[in-house]
């Protein structure tokens, strides 16, 4: 459908109906959070042999694994294990790490806003490099720009995110001097150092998205531009660039908010390792090495937040949606 | 007797159909091609590497590119052309063990939960979508903090992370599969469920599979190459693309030209596997055949 440019949109963003969309996806979204904390506690029941034996590591004392197996509750039925440890977690308490004895919640505190500027700056990045690459290419169908642009776009996601973070380091940190390699600085404090430090990061995280976000608004401006409605409107004599923004690109906004919140969850993944090619101390190097020394606690805290924050974007694409959406109301 | 001489009919055209697909979609047949090379250089690596992938020489250490060292050695002195070709085998190898794995779990979920709808389904599609709500690195990351570092335990991780992506997608296809009148008659001649799904929904199920198996190919092959180059992955001295990226990361600022050749391995084949997905979803789809 062609999107009437309308002001009365506004209006009517909360009609009943809509808020009804919108208690319904909050309902929706409740099993898969408690399925979800079940999966990130279940991960316990994957460690092989006695966990306590285990987690406590070599040349444990007796009373370190009696500690863990209390901590855990492993002598309780695995019900009231996951139920203790939900009704902790729901209060905040994710317990201490097994080897520093930080708080959970502490540590993911200090780590989270360094992977999160990353990552919100690679998602921008993909959107502006992505969405004029996606024009250009769905414009001109066939054409070289088109093939140049997805080129681009199947190069960007076969490429190694961490290895084309090696790269910008070799060429703009050490060749060029222009940004510093590695390391992070807190973005309140000194904003301007810890932009120059989340660059490069975000530059390497972004060229999965900008592929993405390339080939989808290609593919779906195509779509409409080679639609019935629109050859209508250059048979009423609209000049094309009036077609492209106020028809083409209002209607595939939509589509763009879906990639956006698939590309989130898959960035966050990805910046695992593009924090390692940068040693930023993010979540992604607290649960490399946490895992690495089965320091469980830590592994699935860091687990459950970035769960919880998926399930949340994909809540708020999903409200969204519905809000931008006027068929999804009717 | 009807039986051999469908076949005898029907295999002619098919062998034909490749090749016309093969000549006509060059993007795809040189992804096959290159793909078939590679496998050929994994499985011959033994008898082809010029060095063994471990041998160290420390007089060669950070050698350049030479006749000796067709790509140079690492800063052990160890030949990295070798290390390649043995890292490839054990890419691949990592690459096709998470994604079966993935097929095993995910096909007969999805199946099961498509065929028997109810509550079944409800029950499996909300715990897909769980599944899905999970980065899908970090949670690979997590299991093999749980089953313990190394490669196979990485990649079976990967594979049970991978999983509900199929799952997804076959439950999809099994919706449309089992209202289908041939599907019906099976019922009506009394098949059993175990029968039907496997002799009638499955195989006509399959198809969106095999593309998708191809496309989570080249995912795999990146999550291998990420998991290693982290430590969680194969552990040295044995080499695969992402251990050798992260040996390479190491010497960055001596010997930067050593993180090219696993580098440029790892884009070409992830490239590969990813193009040669997208030609089987043209030639495999029957609306996009006649136009």
């Amino acid at each position: 459908m062609i999107a009437a440019p309308s002001s009365g949109v506004n209006l009517h963003m909360f009609n009943s109906a809509r808020l009804r969309i919108i208690g319904r996806r909050l309902l929706q979204a409740i099993p898969v959070i408690v399925l979800s904390t079940f999966i990130v506690f279940g991960l316990l029941k994957l460690v092989p042999g006695d966990v306590a034996v285990t987690l406590a590591g070599d040349n444990a004392s007796d009373q370190r694994i009696a500690e863990i197996r209390e901590l855990y509750g492993l002598n309780q039925p695995f019900f009231l294990q996951y139920g203790s440890w939900l009704w902790k977690a729901m209060h905040g308490d994710l317990s201490n790490s097994l080897i520093s004895n930080e708080s959970v919640l502490t540590s993911i505190q200090r780590c989270l806003p360094h992977t999160l500027l990353i990552v919100a700056l690679a998602l921008l990045t993909a959107l502006i490099i992505g969405i004029p690459l996606g024009i250009a290419a769905a414009t001109k169908p066939g054409s070289w720009i088109d093939s140049i642009v997805m080129a681009i776009a199947s190069l960007g996601v076969a490429v190694p995110n961490f290895w084309l973070g090696m790269l910008l380091v070799a060429f703009f940190s050490l060749q060029l001097n222009w940004l510093p390699a590695t390391g992070a600085a807190p973005l309140m404090k000194d904003p301007w150092a810890a932009l120059s430090h989340a660059i490069l990061p975000a530059l390497a995280l972004a060229s999965g998205g900008i592929a993405e976000v390339a080939r989808q608004l290609r593919s779906s401006l195509v779509e409409i531009l080679s639609s019935q409605q629109v050859r209508t409107l250059h048979a009423k004599g609209l000049p094309p660039s009036s077609i492209l923004w106020r028809h083409g690109l209002k209607n595939v906004s939509v589509n763009l908010l879906t990639v956006v919140s698939l590309l989130a969850n898959r960035m966050l993944a990805a910046t695992v390792v593009v924090e390692a090619v940068f040693a930023i101390p993010g979540m992604g190097g607290l649960i490399v090495n946490a895992a690495m020394h089965r320091d469980f606690p830590v592994v699935q805290g860091v687990v459950f937040a970035m769960v919880l924050i998926v399930v949340t974007l994909n809540l708020l694409t999903d409200i969204l949606y519905s809000v931008l959406d006027p068929r999804i109301s009717s | 007797m009807t039986d051999t001489v469908m076949i005898s009919e029907r295999r002619p055209r098919r062998f034909s159909g490749f090749a016309r697909w093969f000549v006509t979609d060059i993007r795809g047949a040189l992804s096959l091609t290159f793909l078939l090379a590679l496998l050929l250089i994994s499985i011959l690596g033994p008898w082809i590497s010029p060095y063994a992938p471990a041998a160290q020489d420390l007089d060669a250490a950070m050698a350049q590119m030479s006749p000796q060292h067709w790509l140079g050695a690492d800063d052990l002195g160890r030949d990295t052309l070798s290390r390649l070709i043995y890292g490839g085998m054990a890419s691949l190898y990592a690459s096709f063990l998470a994604v079966t794995i993935a097929v095993m779990i995910g096909v007969p979920v999805g199946v099961l939960a498509g065929y028997l709808g109810g509550w079944v389904d409800t029950v499996i599609s909300r715990v897909i979508d769980s599944f899905l709500s999970f980065p899908a690195i970090v949670l690979a990351i997590a299991v093999t903090g749980a089953l313990g570092i190394g490669l196979t335990n990485g990649m079976i991780s990967v594979g049970i992370v991978f999983s509900p992506q199929l799952a997804r997608l076959v439950r999809a296809r099994t919706l449309v599969v089992r209202n289908e009148l041939y599907v019906d008659a099976a019922r009506c001649f009394g098949g059993s469920t175990p029968r039907i799904l496997w002799r009638h929904v499955l195989p006509n199920a399959i198809q969106p599979v095999i593309v998708q198996v191809t496309l989570l190919l080249a995912a795999a092959l990146l999550a291998e190459a990420s998991l290693s180059f982290l430590g969680l992955g194969i552990q040295p001295p044995d080499p695969s693309w992402g251990a050798m990226l992260a040996r390479a990361y190491q010497n960055m600022e001596i010997a930067p030209e050593q993180m090219y050749p696993p580098g440029l391995a790892i884009l070409f084949t992830a490239l590969a596997f990813n193009t040669l997905g997208e030609s089987l979803r043209v030639a495999l789809d029957p609306t996009m055949k006649r136009n």
